[in-house]
């Protein structure tokens, strides 16, 4: 943790926009529970969500990948583009199972399939319509070491994937979206259902993962987003009250709600 | 009354000391007593219930199972009791049943998915609810005057294995609509947003996740819906099923090119239950007895069906575990 803090100022000037939030509002209903909110994803970096229960952290998060599309009556207003190719994701010209393919998301409850631990990795690529079983093979190896869970996985790939501890389930999760090679996978509050030890390997594992792909990580852990992130964004109420470098907003924040909330004097 | 008394004392004199070991003891043991009471009558009316099953089993066997024997199985109806066999009977609610599941299932789930999945909160959805969950309770004989009007005469298809195989059929629709839908029902939120959050279109999430995850609990709503359907008289009767029928529909199976033949949908037939009716119905005491052994062929055949049932999710469950 201490070294990634070292290091960023360096790797700092190379750093791209993955994505850009621009005056975001979201409705559930007639319920506005996002309000115009703008911020942004650096390339290859962790970004964390933080905020009290109901800040619209997870709704947020959600808006990446047009989770709430499955659900009747939610609406969203402003844009998120994704960048190179500057789409704007949430436009209803874009189809949220495009959105999907290019950002993969880990739940907050482990949530693997009741199929294989091989089956659950290469689900993204039979969906992709990838049949080559030797490219299979591969990218599901690839993935499940690139998710820490090879070594204990590699013997027993045809087993249930419930048989597997909770911390383990949830690194199948993280393989299961990194094999379908995502410009940038979500995690909504990853080790809530799980254990410290569980915890610690799974922030360990978003830490080395940030070498591939873009992270935005909802967390209501504030030490978790100090150990894992870059840049940190503080919502209250479904507004963006502060967001910057995480050292930043925990050393010195520039808004005494901010400050509040991370000092514990509420929250 | 114990109830009553510890009320009174602890509304009138707040100063009964709640600690005291003495009064605490003797309440326990008094809740104690009453709880077995309870256990007592609830086992009391339990054995009531099933011994009077049993008896009526055990009645139905004692009559039917000397009478039981593979020629009893191999044999046309007879004027001779000691002759006659249920072969027409077996073989025609077997054919019936085909025609009926063949029917049922597949119009059962897709509107079992339909409604579940694709279906939007409007009037329309309302209305096929509610015309799904009514048609569960339609008297039988309702099914067969609607076949009678519908299938055999409307349609032409007399009274056949064809019109029997459809009548049957809508009448356990519900049956396996309703477990169906909560068989989809049961798979968790999680699991399909973990199905779509990879990317996969609705019907990709249906077919590579909800079907197989339901399949158990599916397919124990298909089998109890044909445990239902072999058991029906009524609606049978009403479209005309023949009582005594001396010969087998054509096979399904040729000597010749394609070796499959449809030809015996449109055959006449009986079946079990209306097999035992005709039997029940005649004085002579031999026949009685035959009544008995089809019953007895009868709740076999459903019995095995519950417990293949039972089977089913028993092994599912072993699997899933959400």
């Amino acid at each position: 943790m201490v070294t990634n803090l070292q290091e960023r100022p360096a790797q700092h000037a190379a750093t791209q926009i993955k994505a850009e939030v621009r005056n975001l509002n979201f409705y559930y209903g007639e319920f506005k529970s996002l309000k115009s909110v703008s911020m942004s994803l650096e390339e290859r970096k962790v970004t964390a969500l933080i905020g009290p229960s109901g800040c619209g952290k997870s709704t947020l998060l959600r808006c990446f990948n047009r989770m709430h599309d499955l659900y009747p009556g939610n609406r969203y207003e402003g844009e998120i583009n994704l960048k190179p190719d500057d789409v704007n994701i949430l436009s209803k010209d874009v189809d949220p199972i495009e959105v999907r393919m290019r950002i993969g998301m880990v739940f907050q409850k482990p949530n693997p399939f009741p199929k294989s631990i091989y089956e659950n990795v290469a689900y993204g690529l039979r969906v992709r319509g990838v049949k080559s079983r030797a490219r299979i093979d591969e990218q599901v190896e690839q993935a499940l070491r690139d998710a820490a869970l090879w070594e204990e996985a590699k013997n027993r790939l045809d087993d249930l994937a419930f048989n597997l501890s909770g911390g383990q389930q949830q690194r199948l999760c993280i393989a299961r979206a990194l094999a379908a090679d995502p410009e940038i996978v979500l995690f909504d509050e990853p080790t809530s259902a799980l254990d410290p030890i569980a915890t610690a390997s799974i922030e360990e594992l978003i830490s080395s993962l940030k070498k591939k792909v873009t992270i935005l990580i909802v967390t209501h852990n504030m030490q978790q987003a100090a150990r894992v992130s870059d840049y940190t964004a503080y919502m209250y109420l479904g507004e963006l009250i502060e967001f910057g470098e995480t050292d930043a907003i925990f050393v010195k924040p520039k808004r005494k709600e901010t400050e509040d909330y991370i000092t514990g004097r509420f929250g | 009354m114990n109830g009553m008394n510890m009320n009174t004392a602890t509304a009138s004199a707040p100063s009964a000391p709640l600690r005291d070991l003495g009064a605490m003891r003797a309440r326990i043991k008094s809740g104690i007593l009453r709880q077995q009471i309870f256990a007592i009558t609830g086992i009391l009316f339990t054995s009531f219930a099933v011994l009077v099953l049993l008896a009526a089993f055990l009645d139905l066997l004692f009559d039917g199972l000397p009478r039981l024997s593979w020629d009893f199985l191999t044999n046309f109806p007879s004027r001779r009791a000691e002759q006659a066999g249920i072969l027409s009977a077996w073989v025609g609610s077997a054919l019936v049943m085909l025609v009926t599941m063949l029917a049922a299932v597949p119009v059962a789930i897709g509107a079992a998915i339909y409604l579940e999945e694709y279906a939007g909160k409007n009037w329309f959805t309302d209305l096929i609810e509610i015309n799904v969950t009514n048609l569960a309770g339609v008297p039988s004989i309702v099914y067969g005057l609607l076949a009678l009007g519908l299938f055999v005469y409307h349609f032409g298809f007399g009274e056949s294995i064809l019109a029997a195989g459809l009548t049957l059929a809508l009448l356990i629709l519900p049956i396996i609509i309703v477990s169906s839908r909560e068989a989809l029902r049961a798979v968790p939120i999680h699991i399909r947003e973990a199905a779509y959050g990879m990317g996969a279109t609705r019907w990709q999430m249906i077919s590579d996740h909800l079907l197989p995850y339901s399949r158990g609990g599916i397919l124990t709503g298909v089998i109890l819906g044909m445990a239902e359907a072999i058991g029906q008289t009524a609606p049978i009767i009403t479209i005309g099923a023949l009582t005594f029928i001396a010969f087998l529909p054509p096979m399904p199976v040729t000597g010749e090119f394609p070796f499959l033949s449809l030809q015996w949908v449109w055959s006449e037939f009986t079946v079990l239950p209306i097999q035992m009716y005709n039997w029940v119905s005649r004085p002579d005491k031999a026949f009685q007895l035959n009544a008995a052994a089809a019953g007895v062929v009868l709740l076999a055949m459903t019995l095995m069906m519950n417990g293949l049932a039972i089977y089913l999710r028993y092994q599912v469950r072993k699997k899933i575990k959400w």
